[in-house]
């Protein structure tokens, strides 16, 4: 059986991190199961957690007032990153809509260890800088509305 | 005067709606003239009184005596042309233009990148390939769309995700929460199937989302000579005459519009007048 220092370094966004950098965060985690149907987290709660999916798919919602999704995460992605930053809360639901497998990190757990490792604390921010970059030029691209009606028509 | 200058009339023979502003149409020849195209190939479709505009063929290469485009309505004589009625008669140039290198792909895995409309071209070099499963590795559709009820082709969409012997990865923009698919962008389908460096892909849609999948695909190995992709501009005679669709040294009706992203890249910045 793998440990979760293993299986973190089958995580994309967490390839290549040292082998004690994958401990100390290995110890802030746990495996979870999380059935289709249920909320990973809701808006508004605190963001106590991030996710390491390793199988099912999630997807993060808005009511506006009707249920629109934002975006839809799979095997390989890391959800939740509103644990790094102040104030702490969440700003989307976030549905299960496939069975999960995922490995659960402890948000204040890993805030204190990247208080006292400051090199770890750089690796972190570094590696869910990409994240958030990635998320943000999806976003743009979307907004792009590319598959509109063109600006010159016939 | 060409043949190539003068319309030959078709008889629309069906016409199916895709989603809420465009068309497929099934054209049969008046006169009796042999209907060939090459996948990727595209002919010019005038609509009498109201106008002539290149639309891609989207049948099937296979299926002898008709020639089938999906169109979409955005300005006055795409509108006339989606509106043609059974029965009623439009007048076709073509087929013109250099088509998709469906046979350089033969031995290795094919991936098909569409976004939007940019299906309907592609649509044939699928059709020809399940008609020679045998000759690919791989088969791959990667196709995003705005919403899901603005995916083309969606019956097929059904049937080819449920068989084995070809890949399919649907992503859109946006959706409510009866959609079970992927929300998000193509590029993001292109990161996560998995590709070989020795993978052909084919690639049509807007342009903003072909760079991005182009660069995807790079990432993921392929070299430039195999990636290819339908460039769209301005296209008036089709003959490579006018000059309209001049992109860099070439004019994309009569080299194009297929080029392989080695032949495009130099070009692809250069924006449309």
């Amino acid at each position: 059986m793998k440990t979760l220092a293993e299986l973190l370094s089958e995580v994309p966004a967490f390839v290549g991190l040292t082998e004690g950098h994958r401990e100390l965060i290995g110890g802030c985690g746990r495996n979870v199961i999380l059935p289709r149907g249920d909320y990973v987290f809701r808006e508004g709660d605190p963001a106590n957690a991030f996710y390491a999916i390793r199988r099912g798919d999630v997807a993060l919602e808005l009511g506006a007032p009707a249920t629109l999704v934002i975006e839809t995460l799979h095997a390989g992605d890391v959800l939740g990153w509103s644990w790094l930053f102040p104030p702490y809360r969440v700003r989307y639901d976030a549905r299960v809509t496939d069975d999960v497998h995922a490995i659960a990190f402890d948000g204040a757990c890993l805030r204190e260890k990247c208080d006292a490792d400051h090199d770890l604390g750089y690796e972190l921010m570094r590696r869910f800088a990409q994240i958030i970059t990635a998320r943000l030029q999806s976003t743009r691209l979307r907004l792009l509305d590319v598959y509109g009606p063109p600006a010159a028509v016939r | 005067m060409t043949i190539t200058d003068i319309p030959e009339r078709y008889r629309v023979s069906s016409t199916r709606r895709e989603t809420e502003d465009t068309w497929t149409l099934e054209l049969e020849p008046v006169a009796t003239r042999e209907v060939g195209f090459a996948p990727g190939q595209f002919t010019m479709l005038y609509a009498f009184g109201a106008g002539e505009v290149p639309i891609s063929v989207s049948g099937d290469p296979g299926r002898h005596g008709t020639l089938v485009h999906t169109v979409r309505a955005v300005g006055a004589t795409t509108r006339a042309v989606c509106a043609a009625a059974e029965g009623q008669e439009l007048g076709v140039r073509g087929p013109f233009g250099r088509g998709w290198p469906v046979a350089d792909a033969e031995g290795q895995d094919l991936v098909v990148v569409a976004g939007g409309v940019g299906l309907a071209p592609l649509r044939s070099v699928l059709y020809t390939a399940l008609a020679d499963r045998e000759r690919y590795g791989r088969l791959v559709l990667l196709y995003g769309g705005r919403t899901p009820d603005q995916l083309l082709f969606r019956d097929e969409l059904v049937e080819w995700s449920g068989r084995d012997d070809i890949e399919v990865s649907l992503i859109v923009d946006a959706a409510d929460e009866d959609w079970h698919g992927r929300v998000g962008v193509v590029p993001a389908l292109v990161e996560r199937a998995g590709l070989a460096g020795g993978a052909v892909a084919m690639v049509c849609g807007p342009e903003v989302m072909m760079r991005y999948a182009v660069e995807a695909l790079l990432d993921a190995g392929l070299a430039p000579d195999r990636v290819h992709l339908s460039m769209e501009r301005n296209m008036k005679c089709a003959v490579g005459h006018c000059g309209h669709c001049q992109w860099g040294p070439s004019f994309v009706c009569r080299d194009g519009p297929v080029y392989s992203w080695s032949e495009a890249e130099r070009w692809f910045g250069i924006r449309e007048l």
